[in-house]
């Protein structure tokens, strides 16, 4: 009996590493996660025309644990942007490969190695801030051109020439929400709830506060959380709510913001609730009451339900690789990286001959140029500062009948 | 009035974790070992009522019955292939398998089912609204307290009354007299862990059906509360359970609404630590001197 166990637990496990395995391939068809496996895979590869020049970008990200649903969709974004690309057939191709790095920083610095051991060109990722800002201390020694879908600390960018981002910074976006209400006259008592234990949140927060005072809102109560897995907000709610708070700014992910709609709802509070882009993704939230959200304002860079032919393309073939998943604004950050890599590495003469810290430096050279411009789908064009830090007008979005308007 | 809202806030959630730590305490009182993988039976139950109601669109009271059915099994499962195998091994060995069942669960059910937060649809909804308003009371609360009322009540009258229940406590006493007595001890601790996963299921749809996200890793910190929940009470302590969880929904409760929000967790633990420097064995649990 012990001997059967033992065997039906081993093959229990096998199974499960082959199915992992087997996913990863279906999911993005990129060449074998293996440490030191170098062997560059896809089954999507058509012959390369010759002249062509193929750089190899490499993408860090969580794809299991805790936050897996935003690394996979940066990792599902940014394939569907190769695929597009390599179908041009132009002047360069991207040979694409992702691996895992669970949102840990240690990890991060792992899967950054095993790409090198792949001679990689550029880093794309990571993901998430804490990851990010180990590997691009590590991408800045070794000379690596590194961009960010996501990761919006300013310390992903400090004092490293070589790292930009495509997302908005933290504190960038306290600022534009704390100028739009101004400028929109929002709300008259204003209430903050942050997750005080999460960079982003906390980065948006004290930009937001610093930025409110200078603007003279009336800010009543500031209530924190502090993690995500935190599941009770009545007492932070009711704080605002005593304060008669009637605009909430709510600079946090949507799944804790999911809890604190369904909540104030239970205790009849109503103020207008205001989200920075982490709210991005709730109305996709499989079982979510939709209704809970009417009304909900927040700052979005992407919009999955825009009429343009370029969104709409892009949505169609993301849900082909994704299975029927909704893109979010993780996965069209994504989208943007890779057209701004090929477009830069278009634009920079004898690519083919650089090595990667030559790229880098052609690459930091042309972002921070001024001239250089990209159109994607989270914005037209988009620049860069000498900081690394990106260049977009924000866009303010309404929810209205279920679906995204703009406000 | 906020007082009163806050102690109730404070007991349903306390009666959550007096269900799931009941589920630690007899799996450690009669097997003596820390079944780490409890909180994620938890997960696995409310995504059974979660795909139940949602997807398939059966009753509430139903999804809820199917739930606690799976868990039993599931529970019956896991005691078989990583623990009965273990049942000579030193405790240690029994606790690194509990950690590694508990992984194998989260992530397969992130493979099966992703890691993407879902909504869950609670089972019953609307509150009570009393004092002309100023006082709201979720149904899920009454409900979850009414749950942890009746279940202690039965886990007591099971424990001292039927045959199978002294069977459990003989074993918790002493496993080779009980032996030599002609009580069956594995099928007994197969037992515990059915009832145990039972009651896993019934606090997994409560507790989504209170704050109604879900993911995978949704019963690891609930479980890691109802754990210190049962030390408080004195582990392997029915009626200690109970009280420990209560205690401890109620002192988190009270430490966010007029500590901090921050620093709940730091209170609750530092309670736990004072408790345990006085009474070494729990609230409510027997000091048993260690025979040398």
């Amino acid at each position: 009996m012990k001997r059967f166990a033992a065997v039906l637990l081993a093959a229990l496990m096998v199974f499960a590493m082959a199915a992992c395995g087997g996913n990863a391939n279906q999911q993005s068809s990129t060449p074998g996660g293996d440490a030191g496996n170098s062997t560059p895979g896809g089954g999507n590869d058509t012959p390369a025309p010759a002249g062509t020049v193929t750089i190899k970008v490499g993408g860090i990200g969580p794809l299991t644990g805790d936050l897996a649903q935003y690394g996979t969709a940066t990792e599902w974004g940014a394939q569907v942007a190769v695929d597009e690309i390599n179908a041009l057939n132009g002047p360069v191709r991207l040979e694409y490969d992702f691996q895992d790095d669970t949102g840990v920083a240690e990890t991060g610095v792992a899967a950054y190695n095993t790409l090198k051991d792949w001679d990689v060109d550029v880093i794309y990722g990571t993901t998430t801030t804490a990851p990010c800002i180990a590997v691009a201390s590590e991408t800045f020694a070794d000379r690596y051109f590194q961009l960010t879908p996501s990761a919006s600390s300013p310390d992903v960018t400090a004092n490293k020439d070589n790292a930009f981002q495509m997302c908005f910074t933290d504190p960038g976006q306290g600022i534009a929400a704390a100028n739009y209400m101004k400028d929109n006259n929002l709300g008259t008592k204003i209430g903050v709830i942050y997750n005080n234990g999460d960079a982003y949140s906390t980065g948006i927060a004290q930009a937001f506060a610093d930025k409110a005072k200078e603007l003279g809102l009336d800010v009543v109560a500031t209530q924190t959380f502090p993690a995500d897995t935190t599941t009770d907000y009545t007492v932070q709610l009711s704080a605002c709510k005593d304060a008669g708070a009637d605009l909430v700014f709510l600079p946090i992910y949507y799944t804790p913001a999911s809890l604190i709609l369904a909540q104030a709802k239970q205790m009849s509070y109503a103020p207008v609730f205001f989200g920075a882009d982490g709210m991005d993704g709730m109305l996709d939230m499989q079982g979510f009451d939709k209704s809970l959200a009417e009304g909900l304002m927040l700052m979005t860079p992407f919009n999955a339900s825009a009429t343009d032919s370029r969104t709409a393309t892009f949505v169609e073939s993301y849900k082909k690789l994704s299975g029927g998943v909704i893109p979010n604004q993780f996965a069209a950050d994504g989208y943007d990286c890779m057209y701004a890599i090929y477009e830069a590495c278009c634009q920079i003469e004898g690519v083919g001959e650089m090595d990667h810290s030559q790229l880098c430096d052609a690459l930091i050279a042309l972002f921070t140029g001024g001239t250089f411009k990209v159109d994607g789908l989270t914005g037209t064009g988009m620049t860069w500062l000498q900081s690394g830090e990106i260049s977009k007008a924000p866009v303010v979005v309404k929810v209205e009948n279920g679906a995204y308007v703009n406000a | 009035m906020s007082f009163l809202s806050n102690i109730l806030t404070g007991v349903s959630l306390g009666s959550i974790y007096a269900i799931i730590a009941l589920g630690y305490t007899m799996v450690y009182g009669i097997a003596k070992m820390l079944n780490f993988a409890h909180g994620d039976v938890i997960m696995v139950g409310a995504f059974m009522c979660f795909f139940a109601t949602g997807r398939y669109g059966l009753p509430p009271l139903v999804s809820v019955l199917l739930a606690v059915v799976v868990c039993t099994a599931l529970g019956i499962l896991i005691e078989g292939l990583a623990y009965k195998p273990l049942r000579e091994a030193p405790s240690l060995a029994v606790l690194i398998t509990a950690i590694g069942v508990s992984y194998l669960l989260q992530n397969g059910a992130q493979l099966l089912w992703g890691a993407d937060t879902k909504t869950f649809t609670p089972i019953v909804s609307g509150s009570l609204s009393l004092v002309e308003g100023r006082l709201n009371i979720s149904y899920v609360s009454l409900l979850a307290m009414a749950c942890c009322l009746v279940v202690m009540v039965c886990l007591t009258l099971f424990t001292s009354r039927t045959r199978m229940g002294k069977a459990m406590r003989a074993c918790s006493e002493d496993k080779g007299a009980a032996q030599l007595m002609g009580i069956n001890v594995n099928s007994t601790i197969s037992m515990t862990f059915a009832i145990g996963s039972a009651l896993a299921a019934v606090a997994g749809v409560l507790m989504c059906s209170a704050y109604p996200v879900l993911s995978p890793t949704t019963g690891s910190l609930p479980g890691i509360r109802a754990f210190t929940a049962a030390v408080f009470g004195g582990i392997g302590s029915i009626p200690g359970a109970f009280l420990g969880g209560i205690l401890l929904g109620i002192i988190e409760t009270f430490a966010k609404a007029y500590i901090s929000t921050d620093l709940s967790d730091a209170v609750v633990f530092a309670v736990l630590i004072i408790v345990l420097l006085v009474k070494p064995a729990g609230l409510l649990g027997k000091y048993v001197p260690e025979k040398v």
